[in-house]
Parts: structure tokens; C-alpha cells; sequence
């Protein structure tokens, strides 16, 4: 049973790449999930960050709800080395999704692709879900 | 035609608890005119910059010494920038600059860096508004809507700001700079708004020397107001009008 168990969650794992990448491989997150759910997070990212990076900037709030600093510190990925990787590997959160998209990210320009503190939780990629990309896709056509 | 200048005046003893207890401390009571008063609350306490603090340093410049660089090292290490290799165009949030008198031969030392205007001409000439200045008077660089065309560059009277000309990764989190973009002393923005000093002035009294002073302008019973009420300073070409927030005794 646990056997079959594992060979099934190989087949899933491996299913996007194996349908040609069909979906992106989204690493997993450390942190608590976004209340606000996955799919607005995939939706309106962009616009909770850039209002409140103006926040920060210009007013000195600190205390802000949507960095960039916090969305680095929960989605590093760790490399071959156990180290955070950065955005010129394809394995950094960002790029899972944005080299899919074909959406370039300005942010890392100016800002750190990894984290301060070095995070050594071990991220595993979790196999794409599918539904929740259809629901995304049918959100930005929308 | 300039506006007349604000006098600011904080007045805790005009505040109900009511107003108190809604500003969570953050108060700033500025008098437009006689009998005209408008309190600004801020959110939470420390929290935002505050409109009525006005952030500035005293350098004093006898007892800055020529041989140390203290400050200036303490400011790349904070904030991540460092030598490329092009003297000529790299990054100097912070320099130091050695002064003789050639009558006498004196030398003087001093820190120069951005000097905070109140009246901050890169402020004035920045076509997209990415040069501005915080309610607490602390003047930066918006690098998100920043162009590099560099105009403040030419504005500033003290060369203070950079243009980052190569490629920059491993930034400091809290101090993010970029190809592209221009950059100066940001008076360590991220640590004054956790309530600390600006890692110069903190490397500065580490030295014991302790040339630079570090305080809020607007109150009165701070020790920098306290020393600029009762020796005397001046501001750097104060013919020029833009009331820094930097301020040099003995020089």
C-alpha cells in the first residue's frame, strides 16, 4: 500500500514536466499561508506589493502587510548547497512562475533575491496544481 | 512666492486623553497662524515618520580626525555599498574630506555627506518626484520611480548623491540600490525608524572620538538642540537658504 502510495505521488510529481510544462513546479512556501488564499496572492500580488512599498518608502511604515522582504523570507528555495538561491537560478520562487508567464521582474534590480537570515528549512517543489492554475488563468483573462 | 515659514510646536499639554489615546503618542501641533492650530495625528507610535520630529546631525569638526575614517566604513558595511574599481564614478554615500588653511597651514576633518535640506534643491529639479523628503525632513531617493537622468546630481551643492553605474546583487534587505538609479546617505532611515542612530554616528562614538550627534531638531530639550541652542554651528553654504539638517561646529 504505502508502495503504491509513493509510485502515485512520483507520477504526480513528475506530470507537469512529463506533459511538457504544462504548469509551473511552484516551490513550497515555509510559512503560514496568505489568509487572503493562492490564487488572489497570484492575482494581485504586484498591486498589495507596490502599494505598500510607497507606504514604507515614502510614509516610514514599517508595519506593512505586503513586502517584498516578507514574500522572500517564506518562499526562499534552497539550492543544491542548502543554501537560498538566487534570481539567476530557475529554481527561485519568482522565476517558477514568472519564466511560465514570461513576465519579466524588475524588483531584484534594486532588491536581494534571498533572504537576510539564511533560511535552512528544507523546501521540497510540490507537484503543480493544475485547478488552481486554470482558476488563475481565467482570472487574468478576466 | 514662498509660503510663510510653519512654526512648529508640539503641545502635549493640548491634547484630551480622547486625542491621546487615538494618536497612540505619534502627536504633531503645527501653528498656522495666531489662533490657527492644525494637530496632525499619526497611526501608531513610531511607527510612521513623524511630522513632528526633524531628524538631523552635528558634526563637530574638532574633534574629527583626519587619519580616521570610521564613519565612512560603518555606512558601506550598513547599507552595502563598496569599491568597484571606478574611483571616479563609485558609489560615496558618506567622504571625508580634508580641509587646510593656507594662511596657517591649519588642517581640519570632516564627514560630508547628504545634508537633508529642508529646501532640497535635488528635490526641486527631479522630473519624476523620486527625490523627496519624509515628513521627519529625512531626504531619499525613491529608487522605484527613480529614471537616473541624474539632475539632482547637478542640483546638489554638497555632491552628495551617487549614480550606481555596474550591476549591484547581495543588497541589504532594508537598504535595496540598483544599476540605474541614484542614491545618497539615507541618515540609515531603517534604523531611525527602529529608534536608533545612524550606524556613522554610532561607529563614531565607538571610535571615542564622538564627533557627531545624532537627535530630533524640533525638540527642544534634545541633547542636539540643547548643544546648537548653546555653542555655535553653522550649516554648510548657508548663503544658498536650504537650512540642512546637517550642521558643522568648530569649522
Amino acid at each position: 500500500m504505502k508502495r503504491l502510495l509513493v509510485m502515485l505521488f512520483l507520477m504526480l510529481a513528475t506530470l507537469p514536466a512529463a506533459a511538457g510544462g504544462l504548469a509551473p513546479v511552484i516551490p513550497k512556501a515555509s510559512g503560514k499561508p496568505h489568509p487572503e488564499g493562492n490564487l488572489f496572492m497570484r492575482i494581485n500580488h504586484m498591486k498589495l506589493m507596490k502599494h505598500d512599498r510607497d507606504q514604507t518608502v515614502r510614509e516610514g511604515d514599517r508595519e506593512i502587510g505586503h513586502s517584498l522582504k516578507a514574500c522572500i523570507e517564506c518562499h526562499a528555495v534552497n539550492g543544491a548547497d542548502g543554501q537560498p538561491v538566487d534570481i539567476s537560478s530557475d529554481k527561485h520562487f519568482c522565476r517558477t512562475c514568472h519564466d511560465f508567464a514570461a513576465v519579466k521582474v524588475d524588483c531584484f534590480q534594486c532588491h536581494n533575491s534571498r533572504p537576510e537570515a539564511k533560511s535552512q528549512v528544507l523546501i521540497l517543489p510540490r507537484p503543480g496544481d493544475t485547478n488552481d492554475l486554470a482558476a488563475y488563468l481565467e482570472g487574468a483573462a478576466r | 512666492m514662498k509660503p510663510p515659514a510653519l512654526s512648529f510646536h508640539k503641545k502635549p499639554s493640548e491634547m484630551s486623553r480622547r486625542d491621546f489615546l487615538k494618536s497612540g503618542g505619534a502627536v504633531a501641533t503645527i501653528t498656522l497662524a495666531q489662533g490657527v492650530t492644525l494637530m496632525a495625528f499619526g497611526g501608531q507610535a513610531g511607527a510612521m515618520a513623524d511630522p513632528g520630529k526633524r531628524w538631523g546631525l552635528l558634526i563637530d569638526v574638532g574633534k574629527c580626525t583626519s587619519d580616521c575614517t570610521a564613519c565612512v566604513t560603518a555606512c558601506s558595511t550598513e547599507n552595502g555599498w563598496q569599491d568597484t574599481g571606478h574611483p571616479e564614478t563609485d558609489a560615496q554615500w558618506i567622504r571625508k574630506v580634508d580641509l587646510v588653511d593656507d594662511a596657517t597651514g591649519h588642517e581640519l576633518s570632516l564627514p560630508m555627506m547628504c545634508q537633508h535640506c529642508d529646501d532640497a534643491p535635488c528635490i526641486d529639479v527631479c522630473p519624476t518626484t523620486a527625490s523627496f523628503k519624509r515628513a521627519d525632513g529625512i531626504v531619499l531617493v525613491d529608487k522605484h520611480i527613480c529614471i537616473g537622468c541624474r539632475y539632482c546630481m547637478m542640483a546638489c551643492p554638497y555632491k552628495a548623491r551617487s549614480f550606481v553605474h555596474e550591476p549591484v546583487r547581495g543588497q541589504k534587505t532594508y537598504a535595496p540600490r540598483g544599476q540605474g538609479t541614484v542614491e545618497s546617505c539615507t541618515l540609515c532611515v531603517h534604523r531611525v525608524d527602529r529608534g536608533d542612530s545612524p550606524a556613522c554616528v554610532e561607529a563614531c562614538g565607538k571610535t571615542g572620538n564622538g564627533a557627531m550627534m545624532f537627535g530630533d531638531l524640533m525638540d527642544p530639550e534634545s541633547q542636539i538642540s540643547q548643544a546648537l541652542l548653546n555653542y555655535p554651528s553653522l550649516a554648510l553654504r548657508d548663503d544658498l537658504g536650504l537650512r540642512p539638517g546637517v550642521r558643522y561646529q568648530n569649522l
